[in-house]
């Protein structure tokens, strides 16, 4: 699947497509299919998303998961402070990158 | 210290309101990335992996305490109570709202800080020694010159938009503790017949093309300094690449012109500039002298340290340093706990950290090149106070320049650009020498980790350094060997094919193991090496 992500215009937040908004949850991405780059430039005229991009991505029972790890920390948090991360109560949340 | 005068307040006062009102039209929708990007970069401020970073200057890395209490308090009331030192003896906010970074650069310019030059094609913040006016073995204090450079680079018209960054050293002594030859421009202080002038290094770097910088002029008199510079500038701006952002360095630049005609164009730019009078005046030397006097050491101190206790006596020896006046000492503070983030300190040990340079090294205290904090005046009486502070607040670690003192780039769990995380590797590779004696038996061994190609962890100058790689979507680390960024300036070799982040661990063990078993006459890591070359070193990582 292709998910749509960027950063938040105030808060730098990474931020993903849930198909009418935007969501700090990697798991309530939605696909855009080929759509992405339109939705994104709609978007980034918007201005309130920073350099909006597709990433491929799979969904799996758990979630969503991004292909790359780079996208992988992102949806995260660093993985090095669990404690500053989305899941910051989930010690095994780190092996979820990897 | 240095001080700002009218001119520096109301320019760096003016900038801020600048930045205000470019933050609000972008808030307000008045603006495009496109437009606010390069304008929030010429302020410090990035875009990372998860949120606006803030890189603010430290000046040759020296700073009083109230700046290092301020920056406690931004970590505190801005980010997430902390801060990271960088390589660049600056420090970076992670986790900063575009909304508040207005605020933090009026609150930062309170205490005469900023952060502009922190980013763009320009002249970046001078590093220095953070030895300075304190080493046995210097010539004089590098930051007076420092400081002049500072003054001579911000906001320089024609120097604003070059064809890429440009990173400038200053060292005075022949114990070079700041990389200065892998810098765009180094400078050493050096004296000639009781005249003070400088040693002039042009075109070194890391990053993908690491260059070691060639000498390009033996002595350059003190008062000529600004001028010999701004023709080196003047003659990288001119023929520097501009089409091509990883061939534009100035290192590139002498490289392909050769050393001999780049020189040549310098001296012939020199000798126009000299015509011109831009050099600084008498009195503007002397001004700034004078901001950098030594402070008032008190005389007929004693010496003797009681070393009772051995946790005292093993920080001691690795921790503190000779210091030029009798009855004092300079004091290293590790910020690299075992299993700790290499350069990172919470708003609490930076506020503790600013207290001890308050109450016992003047007010002042340097940020050093590998990440770590310097109290420079410390009276040897003092010591164990300040020992027992640093231990509470898990700053006394005795690593300095052990395998466990590394520097590393914060990688892919911070940067946008990196290709594999720097952070966890550092972390299992101090976890893995944890104990001390270990540590103390392998002796000086710098150990240096990228998470990218850019270099920022200054893995090249690694006795043992490692690169982070993207092995399609993996991370994959390369070990290289040999690397030196002091005075035996050398780059690393690659040993091999890459790692992955466990076998990577193993493979700087079984470094050491190589160098314990070779090693003669309490030669360093780095001595070992050269002598005896890659080849066994080689041959026991990969059987």
């Amino acid at each position: 699947m292709n998910i749509l992500t960027g950063n938040d215009l105030a808060t730098g937040d990474v931020i993903w497509w849930t198909g009418e908004d935007w969501s700090l949850h990697v798991d309530d991405a939605v696909d855009v299919g080929d759509k992405g780059e339109e939705i994104a430039q709609a978007q980034a005229a918007a201005r309130n998303v920073v350099v909006p991009y597709v990433i491929e991505a799979e969904r799996d029972g758990t979630g969503i998961r991004p292909a790359h790890i780079k996208e992988r920390i992102r949806a995260l948090g660093p993985t090095v402070r669990l404690d500053l991360s989305l899941k910051p109560a989930d010690p095994s949340a780190g092996n979820w990158v990897i | 210290m240095y001080r700002y005068d009218q001119y520096d307040q109301a320019m760096v006062d003016a900038r801020v309101a600048e930045f205000r009102d470019q933050t609000q039209r972008r808030l307000d929708g008045q603006l495009s990335e496109e437009q606010f990007r390069p304008l929030r970069l010429m302020n410090g401020l990035y875009l990372q992996l998860h949120a606006y970073m803030l890189r603010v200057a430290v000046p040759y890395g020296t700073l009083s305490g109230r700046q290092m209490r301020m920056l406690a308090h931004i970590a505190r009331k801005y980010d997430r109570d902390y801060g990271h030192f960088t390589t660049r003896q600056n420090i970076q906010f992670n986790w900063i709202k575009l909304s508040d970074a207005p605020d933090i650069l009026a609150e930062l310019a309170t205490v005469e800080m900023h952060a502009i030059q922190t980013s763009g094609n320009c002249i970046r913040n001078i590093s220095s020694d953070q030895y300075a006016g304190v080493s046995v073995d210097e010539v004089t204090d590098p930051r007076p010159l420092a400081e002049l450079l500072r003054q001579w680079s911000s906001f320089h018209p024609e120097f604003t938009y070059l064809p890429r960054k440009f990173k400038i050293a200053v060292i005075a002594s022949p114990t070079d503790r700041s990389a200065m030859r892998l810098h765009d421009i180094g400078l050493e202080l050096v004296e000639r017949d009781g005249v003070v002038g400088a040693r002039v290094f042009a075109g070194g770097g890391m990053g993908r093309t690491p260059m070691i910088a060639p000498e390009i002029r033996d002595f350059v008199p003190f008062g000529e300094i600004v001028s010999y510079l701004e023709a080196c500038l003047r003659v990288y701006n001119r023929h520097g690449r501009r089409d091509n952002k990883y061939k534009a360095r100035i290192k590139i630049l002498v490289h392909e012109m050769g050393r001999d005609e780049y020189r040549r164009q310098v001296e012939e730019e020199f000798a126009h500039m000299k015509t011109l009078g831009l050099d600084p005046p008498l009195a503007e030397l002397e001004r700034i002298a004078a901001q950098f006097a030594p402070p008032p050491y008190e005389a007929g101190l004693a010496d003797e340290i009681d070393l009772s206790d051995r946790d005292f006596a093993q920080w001691m020896e690795t921790q503190v340093k000779p210091h030029k006046v009798p009855g004092y000492a300079i004091v290293n503070i590790s910020l690299k706990p075992i299993g700790g983030i290499p350069g990172d300190a919470s708003s609490a040990q930076i506020d503790l950290i600013a207290d001890l340079a308050e109450r016992y090294s003047f007010d002042e205290l340097r940020v050093t090149h590998a990440q770590n904090i310097v109290l420079a005046h410390v009276k040897k009486a003092d010591l164990h106070a300040i020992w027992r502070a640093l231990e509470a607040a898990d700053l006394a670690t005795p690593n300095l320049d052990l395998i466990s003192d590394i520097i590393a780039c914060p990688g892919l769990d911070y940067c946008s650009l990196a290709n594999a995380r720097s952070i966890p590797v550092a972390q299992k590779i101090a976890q893995r020498f944890a104990d001390i004696d270990r540590q103390k038996e392998l002796g000086e061994l710098k150990l240096k980790i990228s998470g990218c190609i850019n270099a920022c962890g200054h893995h090249h100058a690694g006795n043992i350094g490692i690169l982070g790689v993207d092995r399609k979507g993996v991370e994959n680390f390369q070990l290289l060997l040999g690397g030196s960024g002091a005075e035996d300036v050398a780059l690393g070799q690659i040993v091999g094919p890459g790692f992955d982040e466990n076998g990577v661990v193993d493979a700087v063990e079984k470094a050491t193991d190589v160098y314990l078993a070779h090693r003669i006459d309490g030669e360093r890591f780095v001595d070992t090496f050269r002598r005896i070359g890659m080849a066994p070193f080689k041959e026991a990582i990969y059987a």
